[in-house]
């Protein structure tokens, strides 16, 4: 589809979108009248940016159907997340709503070469996170074979893997690197048939991807989304992995600036903001995600013309804010990964000493690192230590530490203790 | 002769538990030292069975390694250690690190170890100094 072609489709749908939400959802009617906007004001996608934002937080405040636009007769699925401060929300689906996500998984998989034919192990949570089902439905609707493992016993994952002859994974991408350990420690790395993973629910570095695929010997594909407007299958990277392709035809996507709150040139990075364009029970104007990306509207290698946002710098709120320094964590594990060839565990450690942030590293000492003259481990840390200084100006404090007495996790991997929120 | 090396964090109980596994494995420790910084300590042990030790500590999830180290005997005479690490020296190896490895009789055991082995058994021998068998 041609970029003019999807601007015809894309003003189509946001006027009906804006059309449905006013008389059906009080928050946004209440919204538009304040600013005295009317759904006729909105003709196109230039008109936009006319439109109010939508936050966390309001679907927080108006937990737990405010902004639902069906009546609850109408919805045949809901998930729900607890966010870290506590209250959750939660999401609606309509049956059509079920059918647009399928879809928008099944094109994500497509992209990823997977299709009927392939055998697919969905490691995500399956319950009221979006993970394990959205893949589950996408892939089903592609007629792959799903194993609904979800998360639990790594050993049973990878025995799976080899007797069932899977050829794809998806699963988060910290714990498919806690995968891997395993099957290499068991010496099964040989006996796989998996070609694809297609990773999400986390932020993960493109050095991440990379080793990811060398130790598996497979592609490694990022899928985008958040529960709030879809769930998994909102964007996904293509095989030349120059960016995630945005389902545009659904998704109008913004990159603004979190100061200044408008959208900021085309390759600049801003905070990513979706209007959802077909959804019926939640549909979302202008949803501030607090992704920070950038977006490029340039046609890719693979000949799609959709638009494709750049891997994620973070979340606007994953940013640790030390010594008054910006700092996000995908910064100190890049700088680690330029130190070797493989991410070592690790987990941040942020506490105040008197009135001074302190940024503490543990690492541990892997095989490949481990020397038993301490010169040279004191050498590794100092290195480690300066390469961190470097990436993002502030100095830290590495400490090694034995293997496998950092915490791994099936889900999101906890890579920050931010230990001054408690005082 | 082989020395096992074992990475461990300076929190309670980690030497005694490392202790407890080889103890548990009928491993004797025939020496055994520790060399720490703030944060960790690397224990340098001799043990009766290195190569068993050292996959019953890594199965365990530590940090193992055996390190292939000199073991000299030096008579209690004034200037022996010196005539020794001046072996060495001269022909430019480097003494990455040594401690005393026990006494044994009339003789003190110490443990070296150098950049370059095999070459610094050599010059040892030519001076005149032992080799300690367990
Ligand atoms: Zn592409």
């Amino acid at each position: 589809m041609s970029r003019d072609e999807m601007t015809v489709l894309q003003n189509y749908r946001l006027t009906n979108t804006v059309n449905h939400v006013y008389h059906n959802v009080e928050f946004y009617r209440h919204k538009m009248q304040k600013i005295g906007l009317l759904p006729s004001d909105i003709k196109t996608i230039d008109d936009l940016t006319k439109l109010p934002f939508t936050t966390k937080e309001d679907l927080r405040d108006t937990y737990p159907y405010g902004l639902f636009a069906v009546p609850i007769s109408e919805i045949v699925r809901i998930h729900a997340s607890t966010g870290t401060t506590g209250k959750q929300t939660v999401v609606g689906y309509t049956r059509r709503d079920i059918s647009t996500w399928s879809e928008c998984v099944a094109r994500s998989l497509t992209m990823t070469g997977v299709g009927k034919g392939d055998t697919i192990l969905v490691a995500y949570g399956y319950g009221l996170f979006t993970g394990g089902l959205g893949l589950h439905y996408g892939a089903e609707h592609l007629g792959a074979c799903v194993i609904p493992i979800a998360t639990g016993s790594t050993k049973r994952l990878t025995t799976m893997m080899v007797d069932l002859e899977a050829t794809a994974i998806a699963c988060t991408p910290s714990y498919l690197l806690h995968v891997a350990e395993v099957l290499e420690a068991e010496g099964l790395l040989g006996k796989l048939k998996i070609k694809a993973a297609i990773c999400g629910a986390e932020p993960w570095s493109e050095a991440m991807r990379l080793q990811i695929e060398e130790k598996l010997g497979i592609n490694a594909f990022d899928i985008y989304g958040l529960s709030e407007v879809l769930g998994p299958g909102v964007a996904c990277d293509c095989i030349h992995h120059q960016g995630l392709h945005i389902y545009e035809d659904y998704f109008l996507s913004e990159v603004i600036s979190e100061q200044s709150q408008t959208p900021v040139a085309a390759g600049e990075t801003g905070e990513l903001v979706f209007t959802t364009l077909a959804k019926e029970g939640i549909p979302l104007i202008r949803y501030r995600t607090k992704d920070l990306t950038d977006i490029t509207y340039e046609p890719c290698e693979c000949g799609r013309t959709t638009a494709r946002i750049g891997r994620f710098k973070g979340r606007s709120d994953d940013m640790l804010i030390i010594r008054g320094v910006n700092v996000f964590p995908s910064q100190i594990e890049a700088a680690l990964i330029e130190m070797g060839t493989t991410l070592p565990h690790y987990v941040m450690e942020i506490d105040r000493v008197g009135t001074l942030d302190v940024l503490e590293l543990k690492v541990e000492v892997e095989e490949r690192y481990f020397s038993d003259e301490i010169r040279k481990l004191e050498g590794l840390t100092r290195q480690i230590e300066k390469t961190i200084r470097e990436a993002i100006g502030l100095s830290i404090k590495v400490k090694l530490v034995e293997p496998r007495t950092i915490e791994r996790s099936t889900g999101k991997a906890k890579r920050v203790i931010d230990k001054r929120k408690l005082m | 002769m082989k020395q096992l090396s074992v990475f461990i964090e300076n929190r309670e109980g980690r030497l005694f538990d490392v202790l407890r596994i080889l103890g548990e494995n009928d491993i004797n420790i025939i020496s055994l030292s520790l060399a720490d910084t703030n944060d960790y300590g690397m224990l340098r042990m001799i043990v009766s069975k290195p190569q068993v030790a050292l996959s019953i500590l890594r199965d365990c999830g530590l940090s193992a390694t055996l390190t292939q180290i000199l073991a000299i005997k030096l008579p209690h005479e004034s200037g022996s250690l010196g005539r020794a690490l001046a072996a060495i020296n001269d022909a430019g190896i480097n003494i990455e690190y040594m401690y005393g490895l026990c006494a044994d009789g009339d003789e003190a055991v110490l443990a070296i170890k150098t950049s370059d082995v095999a070459q610094a058994a050599k010059l040892l021998k030519r001076a005149g100094i032992e080799q300690w068998q367990m």
